[in-house]
């Protein structure tokens, strides 16, 4: 699915990721900790194509394509959906609106038919339900005024609609209370198949209870320095990062 | 033989006498007296200079030195079918039509107004119903003060005329399509158009204007609005001039107590464009909300000068202007609150947003708050910026191309002003007009 090789990153001549190994096979769930200012983030805007980082050594492969080839809305079309950890507010665009776009476009770019109005509205009627979603949500503006759990929540109710082959989660469960947390690993839950893979950024072993990885990773320094299965994240919460 | 304009002041005060030998024998002898008072302030004045601080930002050299001369010619050139394309799909109005400053009856159809509306042309309006003309034509837009209002005052042949009387709704908007043509030399066009709005009444006023030609003239519009006590006044101006004219314009708006108005101007024509919107909240408790866009490239210069004048008690007042600018084009907007001393409890907000698409575009943004009460409540704020990155970059993330959100930023901002229109179909005309253009924007540029 993806393969991440000695990547090195750089962002106004300051280098952030230095190195990065991590290889994700289908259907596999991957969780990445690490302290704060370790680079994960930036790993995340990476992948989906942001281009104020700079990549200066290393490859990125997904599903067999270059994806460092592409433009991020190509990547978001072949199947990488990226849940920021910061959704980016934007006034005067309705969620749907945005939402319809998004999935048309990569309709479109399957050479499908968009979607009708109705069909859509069906489609995005039953996901909300199952994330405990107000419908008035749908109404405003992207994100705009949203609190910071309604973010995260729109988030992944935008990844249940678009139905990404890879989807990056960067610390979605920051600002979720715990219910919203339990809906939310659900709406992952209900996702994961066999051709489906995830990475999970997080600070807390808390939502692997419920998102239960295949591998955790620990990034300190802009690259992977250990790596195991899903007890290292309880390691991890124990003993902290002090060792690495 | 034309009336030649050679760009001095001398030559627009001395070409009045030949004017009004010329077409205006028939006009009633206080019209003319208006005519020669309105000569007398603009020789007074002359045309403004970049040492004006009104117009600080607005070089109007290039206007000095042009020549102008009035209309001969009749509404040839312009046909049903070209007019027909002017129009709001699904709009059920009364169309009036203006070429070159002058009513074109067999373009037009005023059908029934309603009982004791008037829709008709001004010059109409002047022979048929003189004194109520008489009381309001300019009383409001004042010819001494101002340059372009004495020109127009002295110079204007035609424009509409709508009188709404007390108790009374105007079922259907007023589509006014003012139409420039090219006759061949640069034409000098004052449209004057006055709005009276009774006691508790309402109307729709869509004033339109548009080229035929992209070729070179200096028209010069006087609006002036009378919205009586808790009348309700929605007034729309869509300046679509020629890319090469010079294009001044005054919305004067005179308000009584309690009464509404929502003023729309949109300006997108023109290579010199000066849009002054100036209400004058006179009575107790009126509201006036002011929303303009304007979208500019190439060399267009577009210069938005408010000036909202509370004058009484209680009132409110709205600005929201938003610009979008390419290439290297030039905005200004000049955003003027003036609170009078007996104004206690005004509520007055401007808002200028403005959006950078070039690193060549500019734009001077100068709120000024002139306040004589200290019981008030005025704020203003104003940004300038590039397209918003990170929201673009958000929008790619979830597939949509570079260009579609583009595409979808720029009606979100744009949207901010034209979402107040109560008119869809010109609304909906209006954000199509908008996307061309900045769908045009996208292809010639560099970027998309
Ligand atoms: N645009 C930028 N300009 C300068 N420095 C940046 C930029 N983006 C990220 N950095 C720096 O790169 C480092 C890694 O940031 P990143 O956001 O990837 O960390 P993170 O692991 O996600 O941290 P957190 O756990 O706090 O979210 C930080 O030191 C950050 O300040
Ligand atoms: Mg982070």
């Amino acid at each position: 699915m993806l393969e991440v090789k000695n990547l090195h990153v750089q962002v106004d001549d300051k280098e952030i990721l230095k190195g990065m190994d991590i290889t994700v096979a289908p259907g596999e769930v991957h969780s990445i900790m690490g302290p704060n200012g370790s680079g994960k983030s930036t790993l995340a805007q990476v992948l989906a194509g942001k281009e104020a980082y700079e990549v200066t050594e290393g490859e990125v492969t997904f599903q067999g394509k270059d994806l460092l080839d592409l433009e991020p809305e190509e990547r978001a079309c072949e199947g990488i959906f990226l849940a920021f950890q910061y959704p980016v507010e934007i006034p005067g665009v309705a969620n749907t609106y945005l939402l319809r776009e998004a999935l048309n476009a990569k309709r479109e770019y399957r050479d499908e038919k968009p979607l009708k109005h109705v069909e859509f509205a069906k489609l995005a009627r039953e996901k909300m339900k199952t994330l405990g979603i107000d419908e008035d949500l749908l109404k405003r503006s992207v994100n705009a005024g949203f609190s910071g759990g309604e973010k995260k929540r729109n988030e992944i109710f935008q990844m249940q609609i678009l139905e990404p082959a890879l989807a990056v989660l960067d610390e979605t469960d920051s600002g979720l209370d715990i219910d919203a947390l339990k809906i939310v690993a659900n709406g992952v839950n209900s996702m994961r198949d066999s051709g489906r893979s995830f990475i999970v950024i997080t600070h807390y072993q808390r939502l692997l209870n419920y998102i239960v990885p295949d591998f955790v990773h620990v990034m300190v320094d802009g690259k992977i320095v250990r790596s195991g299965g899903k007890e290292l994240a309880h390691e991890l919460e124990e003993k902290g990062y002090a060792e690495f | 033989m034309a009336i030649v304009f050679d760009g001095t002041r001398e030559s627009y005060v001395g070409g009045l006498s030949e004017f009004l030998d010329s077409g205006q024998k028939d006009v009633p002898e206080w019209v003319t007296a208006l005519r020669r008072e309105a000569i007398s302030g603009f020789a007074k004045l002359g045309f403004p200079t970049l040492s004006d601080e009104e117009w600080r930002f607005t070089n109007l050299e290039a206007l000095r030195r042009g020549s102008f001369s009035i209309a001969e010619n009749g509404i040839s050139g312009v046909s049903e079918k070209s007019v027909d394309s002017c129009g709001f799909p699904g709009l059920d109005c009364l169309r009036l039509v203006f070429v070159n400053g002058r009513f074109a009856t067999s373009l037009s159809d005023a059908g029934d107004a309603g009982e004791g509306i008037l829709v008709k042309s001004l010059s109409e309006a002047i022979s048929e119903h003189g004194d109520l003309v008489r009381e309001h034509l300019a009383r409001y837009a004042d010819y001494e003060k101002d340059a372009f209002i004495s020109l127009n005052t002295s110079y204007f042949e035609d424009g509409i005329f709508v009188y709404v009387p007390d108790g009374t709704v105007l079922e259907k908007p007023v589509h006014v399509l003012h139409v420039s043509t090219d006759e061949g030399s640069p034409l000098f066009i004052n449209p004057r158009n006055l709005i009276i709005v009774g006691q508790s009444s309402v109307a729709k006023v869509i004033e339109h204007y548009v080229a035929a030609s992209q070729s070179v003239y200096f028209s010069n519009a006087v609006t002036e609005v009378v919205c009586g006590e808790n009348a309700n006044l929605e007034h729309y101006r869509l300046e679509f001039e020629s890319r090469k004219a010079f294009n001044f314009s005054t919305l004067r708006v005179n308000q009584q107590k309690n009464s509404n108005i929502a003023s729309h101007s949109i300006l997108c024509g023109g290579a010199i464009v000066r849009n002054n919107v100036h209400p004058v909240l006179a009575g107790e408790g009126c509201n006036s909300d002011i929303y303009g866009l304007f979208i500019s490239e190439g060399r267009q210069h577009m210069d938005n000068f408010m000036r909202v004048e509370h004058a009484s008690p209680h009132c409110d007042s709205r600005q929201f202007y938003n610009g979008v600018l390419d290439g290297r084009s030039k905005g200004v907007f000049h955003g003027r609150i003036l609170v009078h001393e007996g104004a206690e409890k005004t509520d007055a907000k401007q808002t200028n947003r403005n959006l950078l698409l070039s690193d060549t575009a500019q734009i001077d943004t100068k709120p000024q708050l002139e306040i004589y009460n200290d019981d008030v409540k005025c704020t203003h704020g104003a940004t300038i910026g590039q397209m918003d990155e990170e929201a673009l970059f958000y929008l790619r993330s979830r597939g949509i191309s570079m260009r579609q959100a583009k595409i979808i930023m720029l009606r979100a901002f744009t949207g901010e002003t034209l979402e107040h229109m109560s008119i869809d179909s010109v609304r909906e005309a209006l954000e199509g007009v908008v996307m061309k253009w900045f769908e045009q924007r996208l292809q010639n540029g560099k970027r998309g």
